[in-house]
């Protein structure tokens, strides 16, 4: 009978056996790579704005609360963007002229409110309340990083699940006493009350049920 | 004792040779046309499957509520089947894996088969699990794979218990078919007069030649296969009852369950394998390898099996009394006269009393008998998982949540279309692979060849 397969099949049948192995296991990693990477999660990754807005500039150079324009986050899911008003509390005097300012100018004029770009946008299945991690004494600066940093704003944190369940399982070593929660670059001192502490006056539990967030 | 037994009631027709056993089994794949009654078949159930493919495409347009699903049952026609079509698969792997530990030679010429059958049953049992999760497309969230979400799969669910058992048994049965196909595929290479059958069985067959090394090896793997199988044919249908058994609805919370469920398993697997070999040999005139021995026997492990579901329902009922539990008497008593008593009493009359016939050495020496008992049986195994699934949930707990199941169309097209894949793979099975393990028929008739010598001279002196 004659050969039906030239003798390079036996090595090619090896290494695709065995290939195929390592073939997947890398699909996989890909996969896993590409959910985790700031192309899917928008990490470090700076969305264009009507206005180019500098929170450096208004927070960390001018210092100005994050309460100032974000006015509901003590009390309502949404922490809220400021009005064209609060803009022009300032830029009716100051930079009153500059071209890069037209926009919010034309806003003011005409009522209609500048469309931001929402950076931190979670899924519609997910809830998330503001007053009650800032109540909590969540810090603005734990889940949105050095924003007096960012000349113009971008997410700090993937925003997936297991990055809330770090803190959710584990909520004590998150806290902030409650006077300093809108603080950037902070460090506790010897006074500074414990995670532990701070849970027990809060009343504050791991909460992992799926009806937490997912209602 | 094996040799007198092999004699007085042969699982090979005597005038058997290694080349005759070769020459008639590869001949169905290699040479012949198929019969007329392979297309008939195949178109049928190539059709299911077209039936099948729209019901599943118009499911994921519009959702599951096109089934009859609702509250309170809402484990309809898809559980049933998923139960239905893995109890089915069972009887592949006690076939191919226990019997060959316990050296039941007679299972040499249906094992191949029986084990296609398997792997057919559980893709369709696969599919409707799939089909029943409203999204499908997040069916890998069964996986515990390293996920964004921080979470693993619920380990504590008897649901996920069930995936990796389902997996598993696909996987092992996958396996241990097709490392038992290899010499056959060489055997088909060999004897193969076309260039590109030779190259695709050459393909398949792994570069199989035969040699002593070769055989070893492959003892070694086959036999480890068949101990990696054997504990799936008690684990996997012990897991699907677990489904059922922990939960607390009067009706599935019962330790009886597992055993039941097992036993239940390996009797619609048989009755399924009768339902294939009585016509595949008839067809294909393979009475001198599927013998009526093969027909006596896999009627005997039905009978057993069936007994063994009959001593389950009678526990249900007895431990319903004998607990004394109001709710679950409630169910019993509403299984039995309420609106779905036509499933019970139908279930009984299938399962438990035609199947008695069996005991009756005339009915399971006759074919035909024997084939209507077996399709007598797979409904009887099918009413008893609708009977389980749908008067359970129907009415549980608060009569002010009681409602009413009624499958629809698209329910019975799914099923149907199933029946029609797995048909229309065994069909192509049947044209395209040796349905009867080669070797192993020629190891049968090399070793009857020398007891039969040994006892002719025993004979004459």
């Amino acid at each position: 009978m004659p050969q039906i397969f030239h003798p390079s099949m036996n090595t090619i049948s090896r290494v695709s056996i065995f290939g195929a192995v390592f073939f997947v296991m890398a699909a996989v990693g890909v996969g896993a790579a590409i959910v985790r990477s700031p192309y899917a999660t928008e990490v470090g990754v700076v969305r264009v704005q009507p206005v180019p807005f500098s929170h450096q500039h208004h927070v960390g150079d001018v210092g100005i609360d994050c309460r100032y324009c974000h006015r509901s986050v003590e009390t309502e899911a949404f922490a809220g963007l400021p009005s064209t008003d609060v803009c022009m509390d300032c830029h009716s005097v100051l930079w009153a002229d500059s071209p890069m300012l037209e926009p919010v100018r034309e806003s003011y004029r005409t009522g209609e409110p500048l469309a931001w770009n929402r950076v931190h946008d979670l899924p519609d299945y997910a809830y998330f309340n503001h007053a009650i991690h800032v109540r909590q004494g969540v810090a603005c600066e734990t889940c949105h990083g050095r924003v007096d940093e960012m000349p113009l704003m971008y997410r700090e944190e993937t925003l997936h699940m297991q990055w809330c369940l770090e803190c959710h399982r584990n909520p004590e070593v998150f806290l902030r006493p409650s006077e300093d929660v809108f603080a950037f670059d902070w460090e506790p001192d010897e006074s500074t009350p414990t995670g532990e502490e701070l849970a027990a006056l809060h009343g504050i539990e791991s909460k992992t049920d799926c009806s937490t967030c997912h209602r | 004792m094996t040799d007198t037994h092999v004699q007085s009631d042969p699982s090979t027709e005597p005038r058997q040779t290694v080349r005759s056993v070769s020459q008639q089994i590869s001949a169905i794949v290699l040479t012949e046309g198929p019969p007329r009654g392979w297309w008939a078949g195949f178109l049928v159930s190539f059709l299911l499957v077209m039936l099948l493919l729209v019901s599943v495409g118009w499911l994921f347009a519009k959702g599951v509520g096109i089934w009859g699903i609702n509250q309170p049952v809402g484990w309809g026609f898809a559980i049933v089947n998923f139960v239905w079509w893995i109890g089915i698969g069972h009887a592949g792997t006690l076939i191919s894996a226990i019997l060959l530990l316990f050296r039941q030679e007679w299972r040499t010429s249906i094992n191949r088969f029986a084990e296609a059958m398997t792997l057919f049953a559980v893709a369709c049992a696969g599919l409707f699990p799939l089909l029943h999760m409203g999204r499908p497309q997040f069916f890998f969230w069964f996986i515990p794979y390293p996920s964004t979400t921080g979470m693993w799969p619920q380990f504590r669910s008897p649901l996920i218990w069930d995936f990796f058992a389902v997996g598993t048994y696909a996987t092992v049965s996958l396996m241990f078919w097709y490392v038992g196909l290899i010499p056959d595929l060489a055997t088909l290479r060999d004897r193969s007069r076309t260039g590109r059958g030779r190259i695709i069985y050459g393909f398949l067959a792994m570069g199989w030649r035969g040699s002593a090394r070769h055989w070893k090896r492959y003892q070694s793997a086959y036999l480890l296969l068949a101990g990696l199988a054997t504990p799936l044919v008690i684990s996997v249908h012990t897991i699907v009852s677990y489904d059922f058994a922990i939960s607390i609805l009067p009706g599935w919370h019962a330790t009886v369950f597992p055993p039941y469920f097992v036993a239940g398993a390996i009797y619609s697997g048989f009755a399924m394998v009768l339902t294939l070999s009585i016509p595949l040999r008839a067809v294909y005139r393979l009475q001198n390898f599927v013998t009526d021995r093969h027909l006596d026997n896999m009627a005997k492990v039905m009978l057993a099996s069936g007994l063994v579901v009959a001593y389950g329902y009678l526990m249900e009922h007895f431990l319903a009394w004998y607990g004394g539990h109001q709710l679950e008497e409630f169910m019993l008593l509403n299984r039995m006269f309420g609106p779905y008593a036509w499933s019970y009493w139908a279930l009984i009359g299938c399962n438990i009393l035609i199947p008695q016939l069996l005991w009756f050495k005339s009915v399971r020496a006759r074919p035909l008998p024997l084939f209507f008992i077996a399709i007598v049986i797979n409904i009887g195994m099918w009413l008893e998982r609708y009977v389980i699934v749908v008067t359970s949930l129907h009415r549980d707990f608060l009569p002010s949540s009681w409602g009413m199941y009624e499958p629809t169309f698209w329910d019975w097209s799914t099923y149907l279309g199933t029946i029609g894949l797995f048909a229309a793979l065994l069909f192509l099975f049947i044209r395209l692979l040796p349905m009867i393990s080669i070797f192993e028929m020629r190891e049968l008739v090399h070793e009857h060849e020398h007891s039969g010598g040994a006892s002719a001279e025993a004979g004459t002196s």
